[in-house]
């Protein structure tokens, strides 16, 4: 079990953003979101590009949980945004805002 | 919400996803591994800012993601701020290419402004006299006096270094400057041989014993600065025994627009012969991707000769690169020689082989500097200067 307040090291109160040579967007030719970086790409289909959608650089991981939560009522996505956000953190794709 | 893998890789896209702007040729440095055509004085006009937004709209709505604006060095263009802004706000991840020379505060200012996402700073020869280069402290103040700008802009620092067998012994001073500078990303570039390091082949290349210290210097420095510093060593294609997949295959990628128009599949191909090469002058981009000849020309494998045709290895690398093969067996529908399933492997063992003879080839014969008037009396194909003594 990981620590409820912690989500791979970025804590869940604080402001998260795109690590500064990131760039996100909507792909219309891919048919997706894409995570832009020197020299290539990530495609992030499905849940990954709507929870990325939600890293502004206004909200914490609790407003990302309750955002999507209220845009998907009746679903626990707590467990799903923790993962994939660690996930992106352990690649180096977003930080805590400082 | 619908579950989904968080990533996956792209599919093979319909356009090209990466485009390369060479927006000039002009370029206050004369490296001798410039891989701009050795002829490059006698290219017409540049394409106007107009026509150069005009391109790269066309490549957005293809579906290209990112772009990098190059040259020569494109600062000696002034409308650098423009291409950067408006790209940017078409949806480019736009990646400026730079030796550093003419980035001053105020365009660095405006680049970030416009939405520049990245810097490469090359770190190359630029000064005539080559021995002093890595104890010139006029480069290392210039470089310094970039990088802190970079830094200050709050973009990472990404140092792109072109090693031969000039500078290689000098890497561990190299690293260390890139380490005094504050790099995040060192791209450790072996010159590859076309246009004017293929002219200048034989100074170029390195020995084995060369490329070996310099990987394990390289490698043991790695082990020291770990992650606060990314390090790549490329090797140079002729120490390898398979080719490598040139572009990603011709025309799946990579799209390159010189400085007069001349779209390409890649930075070379202007020099092959038969190539009906389009102008962004003359055609939409659409029709450029999908119907030219120039395109076409060997995208997939249906132009393959043996031994690639029928090689169980051929979606791996696409029988290497076009223009090697061009340049070194003059059919740019052989393999790749760098492989040695190639009949015509030698061309590249015996040049191999003659860079591990000691002694200083320097001396044997001029090394060629790219100016305009070494460029005015050239044409392509580049061929090595002169043959040296075995």
């Amino acid at each position: 079990m990981s620590d409820p307040n912690v989500a791979g090291g970025l804590p869940v109160d604080r402001i998260i953003e795109l690590q500064r040579q990131y760039r996100f967007q909507w792909e219309a030719a891919q048919d997706c979101y894409v995570l832009l970086y020197p020299e290539g790409l990530i495609q992030l289909r499905g849940s990954a590009g709507e929870i990325m959608k939600h890293v502004d650089g206004l909200s914490s991981i609790d407003d990302i949980v309750a955002n999507l939560e209220k845009a998907y009522p009746g679903q626990d996505l707590r467990p799903d945004v923790i993962g994939f956000l660690e996930h992106a953190h352990g690649k180096g794709w977003i930080r805590v805002k400082s | 919400m619908e579950k989904a893998g968080s990533e996956s890789s792209p599919r093979l896209p319909a356009g090209p996803l990466w485009v390369n702007a060479e927006v000039t040729y002009k370029c206050p440095l004369h490296c001798v591994f410039c891989y701009n055509p050795i002829d490059y004085a006698k290219t017409g006009a540049e394409l106007t800012t107009d026509q150069w937004l005009k391109a790269l709209r066309e490549a957005r709505a293809l579906g290209a993601v990112q772009l990098g604006i190059s040259g020569g060095e494109p600062l000696m263009r002034d409308d650098c701020e423009v291409l950067v802004t408006e790209a940017s706000r078409m949806g480019y991840y736009v990646n400026l290419l730079t030796s550093g020379i003419g980035l001053t505060e105020k365009r660095i200012a405006a680049f970030r402004a416009g939405g520049l996402s990245q810097i490469q700073l090359s770190f190359q020869d630029s000064t005539r006299e080559m021995n002093d280069f890595l104890s010139s402290t006029k480069t290392f103040d210039l470089k310094s006096k970039v990088a802190k700008l970079i830094k200050q802009y709050d973009y990472p620092m990404v140092l792109n270094v072109v090693l031969h067998r000039m500078n290689i012994d000098h890497i561990q001073q190299i690293l260390e400057m890139a380490e005094a500078i504050g790099a995040d990303h060192v791209e450790l570039a072996n010159t590859q041989y076309y246009a004017w390091a293929m002219v200048n082949r034989d100074q170029l290349l390195p020995s084995q014993e060369q490329l070996t210290r310099a990987e394990a210097i390289t490698n043991k420095f790695r082990e020291r600065v770990g992650n606060k510093m990314k390090l790549y060593f490329v090797v140079p294609d002729y120490y390898a025994t398979r080719p490598k997949k040139c572009m990603n295959g011709w025309g799946t990628t990579f799209l390159n627009i010189a400085p007069d128009g001349l779209a390409m599949p890649c930075h070379e191909a202007r020099m092959l012969p038969g190539l009906n090469l389009p102008n962004v002058k003359d055609h939409d981009l659409k029709w450029i991707w999908q119907e030219s000849h120039g395109f076409r020309a060997y995208r997939g494998d249906s132009w393959m000769k043996e031994p690639c045709r029928s090689c169980p290895e051929k979606e791996k690398d696409y029988g290497g690169c076009r223009c090697q093969a061009f340049l070194l067996t003059g059919d740019a529908t052989n393999t790749d020689p760098v492989c040695d399933l190639s009949p015509k492997h030698d061309l590249v063992t015996s040049v191999v082989a003659r860079a591990q003879k000691p002694g200083n080839t320097v001396k044997a014969q001029p090394i060629v500097f790219r100016l305009d008037k070494n460029s005015a009396t050239r044409s392509e194909p580049a061929k090595p200067e002169a043959p040296i003594e075995s």
